[in-house]
């Protein structure tokens, strides 16, 4: 696998910032599953033979962090947090809310591809609760008009 | 975004540049920004030492370890290169603090690391951000760029023959990395299982070289101290617990929001009186005073100061600043269950009694939940809970286990309510049984 221009940039910045090659690990997985939406087989292999280590090693790394996925989600990743705070605040419902609407549940995509839904931990939003996460954006004080308005707007925006 | 909020009984140190367009550097140069560092460039490192622990600053993440002192541990010299690196892993449940540090004041972070790093005769700072704070290393990012296109980190900073490189680091998703042995795993590109210690990160941290590890806000207080002097700083808190925190209220609030207080400020009026008291039609039944892994307090022992000294008197820990509100419509059991399927999901497995006793206790909390308790299982779940208790390698195992027996020693009625059969009260539908 080639990395794109933006990618290998970021590599090489990345390598020069620690000690060990290694270290650019964790972040740059991430970055590359942000421009494949997952961590394939060949990505893997690449950015293994990148910091000396092996494919297993790197899957080693990869199945410890929640993040790290290696099979493609939905475009639209929803991220909903029902821990203490949320719950607190009605995230059960809200989750709830969201199966029934886009007809998955926790961990699926819907038949379109479009939406992933997922019940999360704490996002870090818990005076704003409830709250979740759409792909790396943060939705918070969610209601049910809210989250009908989001599933909504997104939906018509795919059609245009 | 995040929403600030703002109460007459703050104190703004960390906060006071929040909502004032901070993350440009010109601003935050108006705001007093990098004039700290300027001064502590021309301090002797012990003499920087000497002001933080002056400060009584106490470490932010929650175990509440003095700062000044844990600097003081790390060798003057040092064959192998030294380290600063800042934990921005926040993900304790209720903790939404050093999120708002980042977005509104990330210049502070980045002198507090620069600081500490001239205090302990480091070259190199790291500051670590949870994967979900995207938004976070992008600001970051741009931050530490602005002030190297300065000059203000790199080579020979403002003039002064000192080399210091500060660079960001994202996570992916683990709330095991936020303990300090497991977050240098991480940055090392290894999985976040934690080390044994001694020997400490002072002494033995990345890459072998001694690291100093400090909490986002406790850094972003250092600047503060710096200029204030620590003498001021630790008169704005109580005795042994210096300046203000960041305390995150959460739950059926009227106002529920992340709030600047001194230490020591009363509990019953933050919730009452700050944060507005809880919604109309529901009433308190506790308090979980600083993020999911400290232990409940009931409505009667909220008359408390908000220290690190004074909550352990009523049977809790002041941790990570993160005040969870519990109302009279949520169900402790279930509760329970929600804090202790956190900690079986985040825990790594490395150490058995954290990953058997969190398993178990989820179980026997499903279980009982969805009305298939027996009488034995409160005491159970109190043994697994006192058996994973200073047994595992890092807190993780004693943060799932301190919860569960403050709910079961405080509320045990609300656990025989669930017995032989009986459904939730607290719930609409029957629940089904998922073991």
């Amino acid at each position: 696998m080639k990395f794109s221009d933006q990618l290998e940039q970021r590599f090489a910045t990345m390598v020069t910032h620690y000690p060990t090659k290694r270290s650019v690990l964790v972040p740059m997985l991430l970055y590359i599953q942000d421009e494949l939406g997952s961590l394939t087989e060949e990505a893997i292999h690449e950015i293994a033979q990148r910091v000396e280590l092996s494919d297993l090693e790197v899957r080693n790394v990869i199945s410890y962090y929640s993040m790290l996925r290696t099979r493609a989600v939905g475009k639209y990743n929803f991220q909903i947090c029902t821990n203490v705070s949320c719950l607190l605040r009605g995230a059960e419902d809200i989750f709830e809310q969201c199966k029934k609407k886009l007809g998955v549940g926790n961990k699926q995509t819907t038949s379109d591809g479009l939406f992933y839904l997922e019940e999360v931990e704490c996002i870090g939003a818990c005076s704003w609760a409830p709250a979740m996460m759409m792909n790396y954006e943060f939705v918070e004080n969610l209601t049910a008009a809210k989250i009908d308005e989001l599933i909504e707007g997104l939906k018509k925006k795919e059609q245009q | 975004m995040a929403y600030l909020v703002s109460h007459p009984d703050e104190v703004k140190v960390v906060s006071k540049r929040f909502g004032k367009g901070a993350t440009s550097l010109d601003r935050y140069l108006e705001l007093d920004g990098y004039k700290a560092l300027q001064k502590a460039l021309t301090m002797q490192p012990d003499a920087i030492i000497n002001e933080v622990k002056a400060s009584n600053l106490r470490g932010r993440g929650g175990a509440g370890f003095p700062t000044g002192m844990k600097w003081s541990f790390v060798p003057k010299q040092s064959p192998k290169p030294k380290y600063v690196l800042c934990n921005g892993d926040e993900s304790e449940p209720g903790t939404c603090k050093d999120r708002l540090i980042f977005e509104h004041d990330p210049h502070s972070v980045i002198e507090g690391v620069m600081i500490a790093a001239l205090a302990v005769g480091a070259k190199t700072g790291y500051i670590y951000l949870r994967g979900e704070y995207r938004y976070l290393v992008q600001i970051m990012e741009k931050a530490v760029a602005d002030a190297y296109a300065r000059g203000f980190i790199g080579k020979n900073i403002f003039g002064s023959g000192v080399d210091l490189d500060i660079f960001v680091h994202s996570g992916a998703g683990a709330y095991e990395v936020g303990e300090e042995s497991a977050l240098m795993e991480s940055l090392e590109g290894k999985r976040g299982i934690p080390r044994i210690r001694p020997p400490f990160p002072a002494v033995v941290g990345l890459w072998g070289g001694p690291t100093v590890i400090n909490n986002a806000e406790s850094l972003a207080s250092v600047p503060h101290i710096i200029l204030g002097g620590g003498e001021w700083f630790a008169k704005l808190g109580t005795p042994k617990n210096g300046g203000t925190r960041l305390f995150c209220m959460s739950g059926e609030l009227e106002r529920p929001g992340v709030y600047e207080l001194p230490m020591g400020y009363n509990l019953k009026k933050m919730i009452y009186d700050v944060a507005g008291g809880m919604v109309k039609g529901k009433k308190l039944k506790g308090v979980v005073p600083g993020g999911s892994s400290v232990q409940i307090i009931t409505p009667d022992e909220i008359d408390v100061a908000m220290d690190f000294d004074s909550l352990p008197k009523v049977g809790s820990m002041l941790g990570s600043g993160g005040v969870i509100v519990i109302d009279d419509h949520t169900c402790l059991v279930k509760f329970a269950l929600r804090v202790t399927q956190f900690y079986q999901h985040e825990s790594c497995g490395w150490c058995i009694p954290c990953r058997e006793g969190t398993d178990w206790m989820k179980k026997t909390l499903v279980r009982m939940h969805s009305g298939g308790g027996v009488a034995k299982d409160i005491d159970n779940l109190k043994y697994l809970a006192e058996n994973m208790l200073g047994r595992t390698f890092c807190p993780l195992g004693d943060a799932a286990a301190m919860p569960i027996i403050s709910y079961v020693q405080k509320f045990r009625s609300e656990f025989e309510d669930h017995l032989n059969g009986k459904p939730c009260p607290y719930e609409k539908a029957a629940q089904p049984v998922m073991v």
